[in-house]
């Protein structure tokens, strides 16, 4: 796509050829290895160097074959001298190829480079005619991942005159509405893709009025849940505009993903081929990854519930990889622990503490979970005495818990934030739910005590020389009383605040903010101990892991990072998303991460690997809000369209839509036993939902689950259990306390 | 499909600057003649790169929790791009650009107002604006939303509008919805949560009758308090009716306590309970989130007797029940000019039924009395077209009861209390009919007995309006941004004064010409002005600003007290300026100018406070001292 006017064959324009593969073409490539790439740990964030000084993998010399062909069929052939002697290629390694026809070209290059077979010969399909296309489409799921070789060339072919293109979408709109009715759903989600592509070449292309007739004589047949691309879309209508942005970008160097039915797609193959609408055909080959399965074609709303997302839906093979999404078992230190507890307790702490576990945990004993990870796939701090204390505290609290369900419902305690003059814009609750704090736009943090107890700093060092050590109660003399307040502000970003977090054991607090920084605060000077930089872009979400040293944190700029608390560096970088990544949580067993982004996916990373193991499509909206449900199994996800979605972490598959919301959803959270979800939204509700029944109702068989081909049930309305409307307060925040008390928390705009 | 396709289309047409934009950018930094092809490239750049950062600022405003986007946003997503943001744009309320419109043109333009140092200088430093804070509320009991104030009230106005007159409207799908919802999460509070099967024939749905025990002892300590001999509870009570969303259940109950209270009590001749009862009609009027005209059936009856009641006293001869009729008048046309509407008429049902019995010759001074005065708080209209042709038959017959032989000490009294009331309404009115040169001759022709005492307050109310008129000039008016969230916040607080006047947006009240009568006239609704003629006998004009919060500035006539708990700033100061006239009676004229709360926080607990310049003005305070004056439950304490 970089160079289309190189089929022009000017001369000062083959210059530009010939760079723009190493330029454009390599960088491009980058955002996608980033993806593949981000196996190895650390190295996620490729850099594009490498690769060109390795220019014997065989995906280098694919391209340069590439190129070198290209301009062979334009006759440059002083260019294609000068081109072979740099890099160092046989001279008969393209002859073959370039003087035979399409199908002994495409063995040709099949014998050469092996596994890239597709690439080369889906080019040469497109020089001579698709009529070796379908042969390929096998061969084309192996090379998917290596899309760079096409991106650079596709431009070359789409040169079609710009007035068929119309006639070319309509045509195919014309035929896919002629189709029977259980192939047309499938088809119809080709249009998007097509569009959007078909529209950027004729931008690209400099046709800007017959891209405006397109845009404008199309774009209204588009899903609605497109809507927000086809703004950005519209507005662009000048190839320099295409220069930087970041949605084009997207649309250019990775595959839009669909999800059809081997009888639709042969259907579809056939009529292009009938027609020789080869500009269509060579989108969908360049541009399209056509994930084919056997069996029924989908239904419309089956299509619908999994489509939205800015690139498609996820591919069947990236939702293959095992997921260890068991909780952890509870610690050696239970063991010491149970034994504290006996004694203090009388012997009531042991039985009284596994029932709730029993409860919560449905098959969890104290067997390890065949579905957790190993104990220690992933390092964890170790506890310390308070650590014991604080578990002591939350088992005692635990067996006070209220058995929640759809006719036991919370109550609701609702905090509003007063005279925040609307600059709230992040806010945490600690586990035990004694502290509040709160990020704000006017960059400050702020933390309250919502029990008696007030915040104190520790005394300074002078002061804390004095006292003696050796005492008992040494925790309480270190602190300062004539600090005690019930809030404190704490200084330090220079934007508003994005993401807050607390650490599990309430010492810490992490920020994130626009300024790019993630700050590490103490709570117990209440100063700040470090500034995490690495995301040049604003931070939007940040959270600790539940066992506490490691944090998550994304941005504007697409990757979520993962940190522990004492590396000023981040451990991995996970990269993949599309555009902004709006929202981080750990996963409870702290061995995934799931990142929800303004490219409508929700991704689940694997901490140790660095691996998306999960991508979850469905969301028209950028997504606001995630929530892991206590057992680990379940991810529950909030967006701008209102809807929350829940996800079965272990298959891979949608679990249910949960209607009912107007605005944005920006807080969900599970009861402590997983009975209950709790949303909190933009229209000023906090809504309670009986996941139980929603996981309970939807029968899962093999072959859904094989296809993830799910029927969901529209039943969000028994799903609700009561919705409570705030005066004039957004529900930014929730949080179940130990015993299932929601706390919701919004600063009132009235 | 088409036509929502055709409905998006345009919203995706590409909108671009226009060129002459460019161009007056381009001279406006020294470039003079742009080629009109450098205009069109300009502006479509110009036009996507604004796209663009639009786009970014959006995310920024979804990430800061916010609907409305602000200039900081558009600053960081300047930042994004790597651009320098504007500087001296931060505004956290709205963008200061102001709109004007006029001669088929729209203007958007930025105020710049030249501001005098000295006065910064001057002017007292704003209050701190109150710090963060947090506030707790049950937002729902186990599966129950409680209905306190912090809550929204469980049925709207709306739902109650609805339930009460079209019960047997099918309900639109939205609201069916919420109504499923609303009947699952609050149980049995919602009366029709249940009952909405699709398909079956609708009946009148069943309102529940039974309150539950907590509504009960509700309603039984507020009855108690409300009527009782302590004074504090009594407020309580009244403010709690005043402003608590839950009420619309216990409305029945309370309409039918102050129904059968006035029937007995104007038997009983108990005064006292008749104030305090409607005081209780004031402060359920007061309440936004009822609906109370399900119930005029009740209250209108029980206000009307309050003010036309031959006897409301044992000893009519020493109680001030007069200010019981006016405190009940004022009432009265508050609930016209709420509730009056083409279909119920109660305006002018109530015009005809006080005409009617005014007119009658054998008609008590007691209930005379009321009935102009009822007549009167209608409003100037009906006192230019009921009234005044009437004076000089009213007149002779308080002539004939003050000069006439006495009869009783009690006709005089009324008739000496109809003589003032008469002179207090008309004065006003008639400096506004008449033009100058007040001849006393003349209006004795024209009024017959009342005419010289009339002449002689016309003039006073025009000095009165001429020497404010003077004051006006020197004052400045201070105007703040009108506020976006006027009717959010007006839907919220509700002016406590009998008539309430919508103004145009703030620069029509700047120039209070000389000659014209201040009264402003109704379009938009941006401050809300509440005009009272005060029927007190202080011949000052009494100007009430109420402000919420830091007022900066202190003009001759009009002072602020800072409200104990709100932060909100004052908008605006105005006097009326009545044309200058010789003579006056006794004009007075009450602006209220409300400033709308700006924050939320504030809105719970926001009370007005109100500071009159007049030689009262010492211990006021709170929202109820607007009827400070009036309220007869004050003034049977303190006669005047």
């Amino acid at each position: 796509m970089a160079a289309v006017q190189g089929g022009m064959s000017d001369a000062d324009i083959e210059t530009d050829i010939k760079t723009e593969p190493s330029t454009d073409g390599f960088g491009n490539n980058n955002a996608n290895d980033g993806r593949v790439l981000s196996a190895s740990p650390g190295s996620g964030s490729s850099t594009g160097s490498n690769k060109q000084t390795a220019a014997v993998t065989p995906e280098d010399q694919q391209t340069l074959l590439a190129v070198l062909q290209f301009l062979k069929k334009n006759k440059l052939i002083e260019s294609v001298e000068i081109l072979r002697r740099e890099a160092g290629l046989p001279e008969n390694s393209l002859d073959p190829k370039a003087t035979e026809s399409a199908g002994a070209g495409s063995g040709g290059a099949a014998g050469i480079v092996d596994l890239e077979g597709g690439d080369v010969s889906s080019l040469l399909s497109r020089v001579t005619g698709s009529s070796s296309a379908g042969a390929q489409a096998p061969t084309k799921a192996v090379a998917e991942d290596q899309p760079d070789v096409r991106v650079v060339l596709s431009a070359y072919s789409q040169q079609g005159d710009p007035t068929l293109y119309e006639v070319y979408y309509s045509d195919l709109k014309k035929f896919i509405e002629t189709v029977l009715d259980c192939h047309r759903a499938e088809l119809s989600q080709v249009f998007y893709p097509l569009f959007v592509h078909m529209y950027l070449e004729l931008v690209y292309n400099n046709h800007e009025s017959e891209a405006k007739a397109f845009f404008e004589k199309f774009s209204g047949d588009q899903e609605c849940y497109y809507e927000e691309d086809l703004r950005v879309l519209s507005g662009l209508t000048k190839k320099e505009h295409m220069r930087g942005n970041e949605t084009l970008l997207d649309f250019r160097t990775s595959k839009f993903v669909l999800r059809i039915s081997r009888d639709s797609y042969q259907l579809l193959k056939r009529h292009l081929q009938e027609r020789q609408n080869n500009q269509i055909w060579n989108i969908i080959q360049e541009h399209l990854y056509i994930d084919i399965f056997d069996g029924m074609p989908r239904s419309k709303s089956q299509i619908d519930a999994m489509s939205g997302s800015l690139a498609g839906e996820a591919k069947r093979e990236a939702n293959k990889t095992k997921v260890y999404y068991g909780l952890l078992k509870e610690p050696e230190i239970e063991l010491p622990l149970d034994d504290e507890d006996e004694e203090a307790e009388n012997e009531e702490g042991k039985p009284k503490k596994k029932k709730p576990k029993k409860d919560s945990m449905g098959s969890k004993s104290k067997k390890q979970d065949p579905n957790a990870p190993s104990q220690n796939r992933i390092p964890l701090p170790e506890l310390k005495d308070s650590d014991k204390l604080d578990k002591i505290m939350y088992m005692k609290e635990a067996t006070k818990r209220i058995r929640l369900g759809s006719d036991n419902l919370p109550s609701v305690c609702f905090y509003t934030f007063l005279n925040a003059y609307q600059g709230l814009t992040a806010v945490d609750f600690t586990d035990d739910s004694s502290l509040i704090a709160g990020g704000f736009a006017d960059s400050t943090v702020r933390v309250w005590s919502v029990t008696p107890k007030k915040l104190r700093k520790v005394k300074s060092a002078a002061d804390l020389n004095l006292i003696d050590k050796e005492s008992d109660d040494v925790l309480e003399r270190i602190m300062d009383e004539k600090t005690a307040s019930e809030s404190k502000i704490m200084y330090g970003h220079s934007g508003p605040v994005y993401g807050i977090s607390f650490s599990p054991d309430r010492n810490y607090l992490l920020s994130s903010s626009e300024d790019g920084t993630v700050r590490l605060w103490s709570l117990l000077t209440f100063t700040c101990l470090v500034a995490y930089k690495g995301h040049n872009y604003p931070v939007w979400d940040t959270q600790f892991s539940p066992y506490g040293y490691y944090f998550v944190s994304g941005g504007h700029d697409r990757v979520a990072r993962l940190w522990a608390t004492d590396h000023y560096q981040p451990l991995r970088i996970f990269s993949g998303h599309l555009a902004d990544i709006t929202c981080t949580r750990f996963h409870p067993n702290s061995n995934y991460v799931a990142t929800g982004s303004s490219d409508r996916t929700i991704r689940v990373w694997d901490v140790l690997s660095g691996n998306c193991v999960r991508i979850f499509t469905g969301h028209k909206g950028p997504i606001h809000s995630l929530a892991f449900s206590p057992n680990g199994k379940f991810l529950a996800s909030g967006a701008t369209d209102g809807r929350v979605l829940l996800w079965d972490i272990g298959h891979g598959l949608m679990m249910g839509e949960l209607k009912g919301h107007t605005d944005t959803i920006y807080s969900l959270r599970f009861s402590r036993d997983g009975e209950i979800l709790a949303s909190g939204s933009m229209d000023n509700t906090v809504r309670l939902w009986d996941v139980m029944k929603a996981f309970d109702d939807l029968e899962t068989d093999d072959f859904t689950a094989a296809t993830g081909h799910i029927h969901l049930q529209d039943n969000s309305q028994e799903l609700l259990l009561g919705t409570y409307t705030t005066k004039s307060t957004p529900v930014i925040h929730l949080h179940f306390t130990r015993r299932n008390l929601l706390l919701a928390a919004g600063v009132s705009q009235l | 499909m088409s036509a929502m396709a055709e409905e998006r289309r345009q919203k995706h047409c590409s909108v671009v600057l226009p060129t002459e934009s460019m161009k007056a950018m381009a001279e406006s930094v020294g470039v003079g003649q742009l080629q009109e092809d450098s205009c069109v490239a300009l502006s479509e750049e110009v036009s996507y790169r604004i796209k663009e950062i639009a786009q970014d600022a959006l995310k920024f405003m979804h990430h800061g929790k916010r609907r409305k986007l602000t200039t900081s946003d558009i600053d960081n997503a300047l930042k994004l791009k790597n651009v320098e943001p504007l500087y001296g744009f931060q505004s956290q309320e709205f963008i200061p650009f102001r709109f004007a419109s006029g001669g088929g043109r729209e203007l958007h333009f930025y105020e710049e107002k030249e501001v005098d140092l000295s006065d910064i200088i001057n002017t007292p430093l704003p209050r701190v604006p109150l710090d963060v804070s947090l506030k707790a509320h049950w937002l729902s009991i186990e599966g129950m939303q409680p209905a306190i104030p912090e809550n929204p009230p469980p049925a709207t106005k709306e739902q109650q509008k609805v339930e009460s007159t079209e019960p047997l409207k099918v309900v639109k799908p939205g609201q069916e919805e919420e109504g499923t919802i609303q009947g699952k999460g609050q149980g049995t509070t919602t009366p029709d949560g249940k009952g909405k099967e699709k398909g079956l024939i609708r009946l009148k749905p069943r309102s529940t009758h039974e309150l539950s025990v907590e509504q009960q002892l509700y309603y039984k300590e507020i009855t108690e308090a409300c009527v009782g001999s302590c004074e504090a509870k009594r407020a309580e009570a009244l403010q709690s009716i005043a402003t608590d969303p839950g009420l619309y259940q216990m409305l029945p109950r309370f309409s039918t306590f102050i129904s059968e209270g006035v029937r007995v009590n104007v038997v009983q001749n108990n005064l006292a309970l008749l104030i305090y009862l409607m005081r209780m009609v004031k402060a359920l009027m007061d309440n936004p989130t009822l609906y109370l005209e399900k119930y005029l059936h009740e209250l209108i009856p029980a206000v009307v007797t309050c003010i036309v009641s031959k006897q409301l006293c044992l000893r009519p001869d020493v109680d001030n029940h007069w200010a019981l009729r006016d405190f009940a008048a004022r009432l009265m046309a508050q609930s016209c000019k709420t509730f009056s509407t083409t279909t119920n008429n109660i305006q002018s049902r109530i015009t005809k039924t006080f005409t009617k019995s005014w007119l009658d010759d054998k008609t008590q001074w007691t209930t005379r009395y009321g009935c102009i005065a009822g007549l009167a708080e209608l409003g100037p209209d009906v006192i230019k077209t009921l009234i005044i042709p009437r004076l000089a038959i009213e007149g002779a017959r308080i002539k004939a009861v003050m000069e006439g032989p006495v009869i009783s000490n009690i006709d005089k009294i009324g008739a000496e209390h109809v003589q003032s009331l008469l002179l207090k309404h008309c004065a006003s009115v008639i400096a506004k009919l008449r033009s100058p040169p007040d001849n006393v001759e003349q209006y004795r022709t024209e009024y017959g007995y009342l005419g010289p005492m009339l002449c002689s307050h016309v003039m006073k109310a025009r000095t009165q309006a001429a020497l404010q008129a003077q004051q006006v000039n020197r004052t400045t008016l201070t105007i703040t941004q009108p506020r976006l969230r006027a009717t959010a916040a007006q839907a919220n607080r509700r002016p406590r004064t009998p008539s309430i006047i919508k103004v145009p947006s703030s620069l029509t009240l700047m120039s209070p010409r000389p000659g014209t009568p201040s009264q402003p006239s109704p379009p938009a609704t941006k401050y809300i002005v509440m005009a009272t003629s005060a029927g007190a006998a202080s011949t000052q004009q009494v100007i009430l600003v109420i402000t919420l919060s830091s007022s900066q500035s202190a003009s001759p006539v009009t002072s602020t007290v800072p409200s104990a708990t709100s932060t909100l700033q004052p908008l605006v100061k105005l006097e009326p300026g009545s044309g200058p006239g010789l003579t006056a009676s006794r004009p007075l004229q009450k602006y209220i100018v409300v400033s709308l709360p700006s924050s939320a926080s504030s809105s719970l607990e926001t009370k007005s406070s109100v500071l009159p310049t007049s030689i009262s003005s010492s211990s006021l305070d709170g929202g109820m001292k607007l009827e400070r004056s009036e309220s007869p439950g004050a003034s049977t304490q303190s006669p005047h």
